[in-house]
């Protein structure tokens, strides 16, 4: 029985379509079987940040609503080939996600997968309730700015209450996945440093993937940016989190913590 | 290295502009949920199950959208007595 994690985040354009991609992706690339969920129904992106935008056939609503199989719907990552892609719909609304509909999706592709990725839409809505809903482990994903972090405090909530585990009586596993960090701006001053949002958000760290240009270069060719470009930054830091959500105890490095000859010189001024 | 790959490295702006273009003429088209190779897959699919029963399991639909030209490709497993079923 595969594992069902939700990438989650209330607060929009905060890197979880991204991370999914690079997770999903670097969970294959360590050979595991992977199929990434798309519940942004209305406003997908998932397909196009993983370069598959020109081949989807079917979609999760046609799943939901039975107009398709399963095994039709999910596309097949041409780089990859234990990744899989289950787009969302683009045409038509949220309504059209079933809590029962979602619930048999979900609990088909556990069986076929080792992880099921979910995607979750911006917002505190029923996209985003059904995304979380049958997840074993969710992904809170968090930018290191004020209203990022109130907003992951809210969707920590909304785990803790509205899942199916939560409901059940049990614990939902709970990690923090601190995106577009800029160190030099955090040694400024101008950016709230990596305790400050532990502190606040109190759940574990996962990783801290740095801001990159290399996010942004993958994105533009269609490609997780663990498969753009292994030895960047980011997809180090991904990397990096996926032997974390594996279970190993791998301690967490902050981007650009290691100075270099002008870092030496240059970065202290502000403390 | 980091050298290397700052100046070795092709631009990807124009690849994302490319994407970019293909997908949205074809969404813009689609306005109303079915643009042509939709409608067609759609419609082959129907006519063959009005002659015979196929097991939606073994029915494989492979789409690519193209900037000129886009493919539709629908593979059909039809058992030796499926026609005689459907009648």
């Amino acid at each position: 029985m595969g594992k069902v994690i939700v990438v989650t985040s209330g607060k929009g354009g905060v890197g979880k379509t991204t991370s999914s991609a690079a997770l999903g992706a670097a969970l294959a690339q360590n050979g595991d079987k992977v199929v990434v969920v798309d519940f942004d129904v209305g406003l997908r992106n998932l397909d196009l940040v993983m370069g598959a935008e020109r081949r989807v056939v079917y979609d999760l609503v046609n799943v939901i609503q039975g107009e398709a199989k399963l095994t039709q719907a999910l596309i097949r990552d041409k780089r990859l080939e234990s990744l899989y892609l289950l787009p969302a719909s683009q045409t038509r609304d949220k309504d059209n996600l079933t809590a029962e509909g979602v619930e048999k999706v979900v609990g088909a592709l556990k069986t076929h997968f080792d992880w099921v990725i979910c995607d979750s839409p911006a917002g505190i809505e029923r996209g985003a309730t059904l995304a979380m809903r049958h997840a074993d482990v969710a992904i809170v994903v968090t930018n290191p700015e004020v209203s990022s972090v109130r907003d992951s405090d809210r969707i920590i909530g909304l785990l803790d209450s509205k899942t199916a585990k939560a409901e059940a009586g049990e614990r939902i596993e709970k990690h923090l996945l601190l995106t577009r960090y800029d160190p030099a701006r955090a040694e400024r001053g101008d950016m709230l440093k990596v305790d400050d949002v532990l502190e606040i958000l109190s759940i574990p760290l996962l990783g801290i993937i740095p801001e990159s240009m290399d996010v942004l270069r993958a994105s533009n060719i269609g490609s997780p940016v663990t498969l753009a470009d292994e030895r960047s930054a980011p997809a180090i830091a991904y990397f990096d989190a996926v032997r974390r959500l594996k279970g190993e105890s791998l301690p967490v490095t902050i981007p650009g913590e290691k100075r270099g000859f002008f870092g030496k010189f240059f970065g202290r001024k502000a403390a | 290295m980091n050298l290397r790959r700052l100046f070795f490295r092709p631009q990807s702006a124009p690849a994302a502009r490319e994407r970019l273009q293909v997908l949205l003429a074809h969404e813009r088209l689609s306005a109303d949920g079915s643009d042509l190779v939709t409608k067609l897959r759609d419609e082959i699919l129907q006519v063959i199950a009005r002659h015979v029963q196929v097991d939606s399991e073994k029915v494989s639909v492979r789409m690519e959208r193209g900037a000129q030209v886009s493919t539709l490709a629908v593979d059909i497993e039809i058992p030796f007595d499926a026609g005689k079923k459907a009648a």
